[in-house]
């Protein structure tokens, strides 16, 4: 669901081929029938924007008819936690949670919380929606408990006030006749899905989600995700082989830039950054964000390595480790923001390393404007890409809107090497990092991108020489000396990696993140990519064969954390330590041994037995049971409702995106009420339902002829020739409805622009019933720029900016459009 | 990520080194085609094969319409409704990789005037590009509209099935890149065997469906060919012939009566001359 | 939304000078067998006007070929080999022995000098013209083309008998009246046996032969069968004046190059699906 894997992921499909080769079950639920449906078991079509609807039937289903995995749920979910009397669900408030200030428009999570726990999350102090930072994005760290165990708990699932309980009311309504009515899915086909997946869970089975960016993309992106999460967890189906909720991302290294993140509000390894005003000190600063039990425990060794990593000498115990070195962050300096800013002659300079958002991002006639407000602009790409040509070749220079001798912004476009060119790693999303080696030189002028970070950082640091403002400091005491080699002086890629595993007061690499130490004596440039060069051997090189060894192979390059390969594989054995099954057969305790075994490296402090029950204080992973498998929440468990985190709930519900067609069918809140928006001329909403002007939904997708916002691809005969020009996709119902011929020109409109695109009028989208209602669909790739071999209309010129609160994702999976027939004006 | 007991359907294909004087070719298996159509993008840039041209087609997700001189691997798309008693109902999307057939008794190769067209080692059809003087010949002999020739070059051109990279001890670039096995390339005894097990697969998941086509001369009359087919649906779906011309096989009957016919035209000669009169 | 029928070929790339050529070749062939019959009969004046007439169509013939090569600088490349299996090879050498021939006996004959080795190169030219007539039939044939392949029992005829109504009508219009009564026979004969074959080969091609009545083939074909029995008619009625022999040889001449780019030009329309 929310991915197109045949097409945007093709050679990561070929498991999926082998897997239906062997028999397996692959449903593709998706408003457009595409090459993963051809190649699926069977195709589920959706409407845009209303998989929660779909995934809270499933849950609805799973818990009407009791079919959850009753020992894995009571054992490793929060399902038995009883949480806080006060707490009121969307059920009783009509689409909010308890906590809603209107006049802030976010929530104050107080009431979500585990009773009696005293719970003063990082997340509820910083809980203010849009500019202000959300460093505890990426989870809230687990949340802070006094002990591993909650305090109240119903192993029966019996409590009223259990997790389990508030679950159940909370779906009650997403019926099959309400998946009916609000995705358009026929409710034979949902039960059927439905059936499937409960069919395909268990102690023998397992069952797993695949998503893109067809679920990250919307107001309630990251709800979209825990609803499946919560499905995994009903039916057992996280923690071992064969489950799982993956996500494939939308580039070769995207996984790797936000463990290294290039994120604003993040440290490598998701340490949060700290705030100007909340952080003046380490001590506070792990205090407040790192949690007492589980995992994160341990935040302060890794921030201290880092620290160490980044300052050398410079951080020393008197000096907080340079701690006041690092960045602080003030409000939301997320892309959108910044775009916004650069409008209002906020940012002054910016850079783009291989990212196109005059083409690519929300809104992007936006973004162009936003550029030409820059004082200067610097471009590593591989050809002359639309965000670096705006100043002269643009929609808005053609239309006079912008005109080139206006506009001040100093564009430098300097050439990149492609990763052919390069050595370095890629993540994968399995979290498996894989080294790549230069095959050639690069040609010209382009160089890697560690090369210009490197030598920028090398000539800044140069010109501060001798300066003794304080301010210059924290640049001129880094750490900032590799190994160069050949006749460009191109930094050593495995040095660098060398210093993001770490190495110990001896200058030895360290082995493992468990080494990491917070007096100093360790410095680690990522903790979780720790053991990445174990050994003094790089392990993301290495290449054995997969018939060369286990079934899980181990040794095909290296998996964050500890080469792990499946992430909390201690749910793979039951409570007692033993394989669920013996056909899921994988992580066990040994009880001869004493220690956890099995095909992969155990995600669990390795002797620690089953029967452990933490004493009275104990703190970090201590504190948490033998069998609480999810090591990095503060209690161990899968959470089915988030207590703290979320800035939008503690439990998915139906909302509908920003701009729908229809009202929302089960609550008077229509759209999630914490989604960012930004109310200005460039971004105007066509809101609340408003079917009149607009009144199909549109969505942007990827085709496996080209790559996002065409940069690597439309530049390339080879490619173009195979998706020669920007089209959408129509029913045939719509193309009579409004007059569209195959291969025709057509005009797509939206309350922020009109575009232009060749028709394919095709059987693959068919219209939805929705509440008696035809719902059209219109289907727009959104490669296409104005410059390349192969050129047309940004279909993200259409869209508007809204944000899902959390992680400030914008919605291009679900807006409103008209469509007509003819080219656009100009 | 599933634990499964047995082998795959398919053993690793990548690793097949071809032999001087073994025929070999390619099984393509439509059934596991995801229409990625990296197959025409790594022969292009192996065998260094111009562009198309860059045209819409409107015609589902094709737009480099047929094989030709300059596609040489051809992804055709075509969007069908259910498949009769199977599917669920649901509409079927098919994709084909389609390729030239080297067919065991070739066409293109017999009209060839120049002997440019050559049957190699490995019982494969090539061009050689420097004898091939572009009478065209070859074009309206092939029976499958493979062969082309390219205007700007004069040239014929078409699937070497990478006859240097055989040579050199590796798989052609199409098969390689092939992300699925949809493409399969090896020894054709090999293939055959192995598509005659997948159409037994396949017929026993119900899917009645599956046919072959090309895997030897059982279904067509031009003897076998060394790229051959599992299909889904009617071979015409796939712009495939339901029954291939037999270009060649009739050239002796040709060769008589055109004999025949010269000789008629001498006897009309004399026949003209005939009575009185000179 | 992709057809499934077919056919899912090539159309040919030939211009229309292999049409032409189709016709020359032919001219040539017929006219030297008419010239050697005529010299045998003593007939010199229509041998010799038979003869340059074949000489010239031999001479147009190979530019013609040529031109339409995509590597025209590698026309020798054809004289390589030769396959029986590639009627373009046995044409080729076809026609570099008859255009050798012809030359020789054409050059003997102006300039007479010569003259045994001229009346044998001659024999020689008349030897193979009827193969050099006819095998453009199997160039046709044997190709995957179906109005033309599905016609290979009938083509080599309908070109048999185009050939010998050229040379006839060529000779017709060039020979003086009294001279030239085979060459007006030779015409009508030839004349009705193209027809004759032409109908039998459309029964057989069936619903092939569809493409003649679709333009512009459908034009091409009925101008091929009123101009050649137009033409026939009034050369075997009227031929004995010259000016009506040069208006009959003239009109068959056109009724045959029609019908050579009649069956030309079906051949393209055959290869494209519909």
């Amino acid at each position: 669901m929310g991915s197109n894997m045949a097409e945007c992921h093709p050679v990561g499909f070929q498991w999926v081929m082998e897997a239906r080769l062997k028999g397996a079950t692959v449903i593709h639920v998706d408003p457009r029938f595409t090459r993963t449906s051809a190649n699926a078991s069977f195709h589920v079509p959706i409407r845009a924007g209303s998989d929660i609807a779909f995934l809270g039937g499933i849950i609805h289903y799973i818990c009407e008819r009791d079919a959850i995995f009753r020992d894995y749920v009571v054992a490793y979910t929060n399902a038995a936690t009883i949480l806080q009397d006060d707490f009121k669900d969307t059920e009783d408030l009509d689409g909010l949670f308890s906590g809603w200030d209107p006049e802030k428009h976010s929530y104050d999570p107080g009431s979500w919380q585990y009773k009696d726990v005293e719970m003063h999350p990082s997340a509820g102090q910083r809980e203010a929606p849009g500019p202000s930072a959300g460093a505890d994005r990426f989870g809230g760290h687990g949340g802070l408990l006094a002990h591993g165990d909650p305090p109240h708990r119903d192993p029966t699932l019996q409590h009223p006030r259990c997790v389990y309980q508030i679950l159940k009311r909370h779906y009650q309504r997403y019926t099959p006749e309400l998946v009916e009515e609000t995705c358009g899915v026929p409710r034979a086909l949902f039960l059927k899905v439905a059936q499937a997946l409960v069919d395909n869970s268990g102690p023998d089975r397992t069952s797993s989600f695949v998503y893109s960016v067809g679920w990250t993309q919307h107001t309630v992106g990251v709800q979209y995700i825990r609803t499946a999460s919560i499905i995994q967890l009903l039916l057992g189906n996280i923690g071992r082989p064969g489950g799982g909720i993956l996500a494939l991302r939308g580039h070769a290294s995207i996984q790797g830039s936000t463990d290294i993140p290039t994120l604003y509000d993040i440290l490598p390894g998701y340490i949060p950054m700290p705030h100007a005003h909340e952080h003046p000190s380490l001590d506070e600063f792990v205090g407040r964000d790192a949690a007492r039990t589980g995992g994160w425990g341990r935040m302060k060794p890794y921030l201290v390595s880092l620290l160490k990593a980044w300052w050398g000498e410079h951080a020393r115990p008197d000096n907080d480790f340079a701690f006041s070195y690092l960045p602080r962050i003030s409000g939301d300096h997320s892309a959108y923001q910044s775009a916004l800013d650069m409008l209002d002659g906020k940012v002054k300079g910016y850079f783009l390393f291989g990212e196109n958002p005059a083409v690519g991002s929300a809104n992007s006639r936006l973004h162009r404007m936003a550029l030409a407000g820059l004082d200067w602009l610097v471009v590593r790409d591989l050809v002359e890409i639309e965000s670096a040509a705006f100043w002269y070749a643009s929609p808005e220079i053609e239309s006079g809107e912008l005109s080139t001798t206006d506009i001040k912004t100093e564009v430098f476009l300097l050439p990149a090497a492609a990763h052919t060119e390069k050595d370095g790693s890629f993540t994968n999303t399995q979290r498996l990092l894989q080294w790549h080696h230069a095959a050639i030189e690069p040609r010209g002028d382009a160089r890697s991108d560690l090369w210009f970070t490197y030598h920028l950082g090398r000539i800044i640091r140069e010109k501060l020489k001798g300066s003794a403002e304080p301010r210059d400091r924290p640049v001129l005491e880094l750490t900032w000396d590799y190994p160069l080699k050949g006749e460009h002086g191109e930094p050593s890629a495995e040095a660098v990696l060398k210093e993001v595993n770490g190495v110990d007061a001896q200058g030895k690499p360290v082995s493992g993140f468990l080494e990491l130490k917070d007096d100093g004596s360790t410095a680690c440039g990522c903790w979780i990519y720790s053991g990445s060069f174990r050994d003094g051997v790089n392990q993301t090189a290495r290449r054995k064969p997969g018939r060369e060894q286990t079934w899980v192979a181990p040794e095909w390059g290296w998996a964050w954390p500890a080469n792990r390969r499946l992430l909390y594989n201690r749910a793979s054995a039951d409570p007692q330590g033993r394989p669920w099954s013996e056909r899921k057969r994988y992580v066990f305790w040994d009880e001869e041994k004493r220690r956890w075994t099995g095909e992969d490296v155990p995600d669990f402090t390795p002797d620690k037995a089953p029967d452990y029950d933490p004493p009275e204080g104990a703190t970090g992973d201590a504190a948490l049971r033998g069998t609480s498998p999810f090591v990095m929440q503060a209690d161990g468990q899968g959470w089915l409702v988030t207590p703290a985190g979320l800035k939008d709930g503690p439990l998915p519900t139906h909302y509908e995106p920003h701009e729908s067609p229809v009202g929302n069918p089960l609550y008077g809140q229509q759209s999630n009420p914490t989604r960012q928006l930004y109310r200005r001329a460039l971004n105007s909403y066509n809101e609340n339902g408003a079917a009149e002007r607009y009144p199909f939904v549109m969505t942007t997708y990827r085709l496996t002829e080209h790559h996002t916002a065409g940069g690597m691809s439309r530049f390339l005969p080879v490619l173009c020739e195979l998706q020669p020009e920007m089209f959408c996709e129509v029913s045939p119902e719509l193309a009579r409805l409004r007059g569209l011929t195959n291969g025709g020109w057509a005009t797509i409109s939206s309350a922020r622009a009109a575009i232009e695109a060749r028709v394919l009028v095709t059987e693959r989208v068919k219209p939805l019933t929705v509440r008696g209602r035809a719902i059209h669909q219109v289907g727009l790739p959104y490669h296409w720029g104005y410059r390349g071999i192969s050129r047309g209309d940004a279909a993200n010129d259409l869209f508007p900016l809204a944000l899902d609160p959390n992680v400030h994702i914008q919605e291009v999976k679900a807006a409103t459009c008209d469509i007509r027939p003819g080219r656009r004006r100009r | 990520m599933a634990v499964v007991s047995g082998p795959p359907p398919y053993p690793d294909t990548r690793v097949a080194q071809p032999r001087p004087g073994q025929a070999v070719g390619f099984f393509t298996d439509s059934s596991i085609c995801i229409g990625c159509k990296a197959c025409e993008v790594a022969c292009k840039e192996w065998n260094h094969v111009p562009t198309d041209g860059f045209n819409f087609l409107g015609s589902s997700y094709d737009n480099t319409g047929e094989l030709g001189a300059n596609t040489w691997r051809h992804v055709t798309f075509a969007e069908r409704p259910a498949a009769p008693g199977g599917g669920d109902g649901q509409m079927r999307w098919l994709m084909n990789s389609d390729v030239c057939k080297h067919c065991a008794s070739a066409a293109c190769l017999e009209v060839c005037p120049t002997g440019a067209l050559m049957r190699t080692e490995f019982a494969t059809v090539v061009v050689q590009e420097d004898v091939c003087n572009g009478c065209g010949y070859c074009v309206p002999a092939c029976p499958f509209g493979v062969i082309d020739r390219r205007e700007e070059d004069g040239r014929a051109f078409k699937c070497t099935l990478c006859y240097d990279r055989l040579k050199g001890g590796m798989q052609p670039a199409c098969a390689q890149a092939c992300p699925t096995q949809s493409i399969q390339f090896g020894p054709i005894e090999e293939l055959r065997t192995r598509a005659r097990r997948r159409l037994e697969q396949l017929r026993q998941e119900g899917r009645k469906e599956a046919r072959l086509y090309g895997v030897d001369g059982s279904d067509n009359e031009v003897g076998g060919l060394h790229a051959f087919f599992l299909l889904m649906d009617e071979p015409g779906v796939y712009r495939l012939p339901t029954r291939p011309a037999t270009t060649t096989r009739d050239l002796p009957a040709m060769w008589k009566a055109a004999a025949a016919a010269a000789g008629a035209l001498a006897a009309g000669v004399l026949l003209a001359f005939a009575g009185k009169g000179r | 939304m992709s057809s499934s029928e077919g056919p899912f070929l090539k159309a040919p790339l030939w211009k229309p000078e292999i049409g032409a050529y189709l016709f020359s070749g032919g001219l040539a062939g017929a006219s030297a067998v008419l010239a050697f019959v005529a010299r045998s009969r003593g007939n010199h004046r229509l041998a010799r006007r038979a003869l340059l007439t074949a000489a010239a169509g031999a001479a147009v013939s190979p530019p013609l070929l040529i031109s339409d090569l995509g590597r025209p600088e590698r026309f020798h490349h054809m004289l390589r080999v030769f396959k029986v299996t590639s009627p373009m090879s046995v044409g080729t050498w076809l026609l570099s022995g008859f255009g050798a021939a012809i030359g020789v006996a054409a050059a003997s004959e102006v300039l007479g000098v010569l003259r045994p080795v001229g009346l044998a190169a001659e024999g020689a030219a008349a030897l193979l013209g009827p193969g050099l007539a006819t095998y453009t039939a199997v160039l046709l044939t044997d190709t995957a083309v179906p109005a033309w392949h599905q016609a290979h029992r009938e083509l080599p005829f309908v070109f048999a008998g185009s050939a010998a109504a050229s040379a006839g009508a060529a000779a017709a219009i060039l020979t003086p009246a009294e001279a030239a009564r085979p060459a007006r026979r030779l015409a009508v004969l030839g004349a009705a046996g193209e027809l004759a074959a032409a109908a039998a080969m459309k029964r057989r091609l069936g619903a092939l032969a569809q493409p003649y009545e679709r333009e512009p083939v459908r034009r091409l074909d009925r101008m091929a069968q009123s101009l050649s029995i137009t033409g026939a008619a009034i050369l075997g009625l009227l031929g004995r004046r010259r000016p009506a022999a040069a208006l009959g040889g003239a009109l068959v001449l056109a009724g045959s190059i029609c019908q050579r780019f009649a069956i030309f030009r079906a051949g393209f329309d055959s290869a494209r699906p519909r």
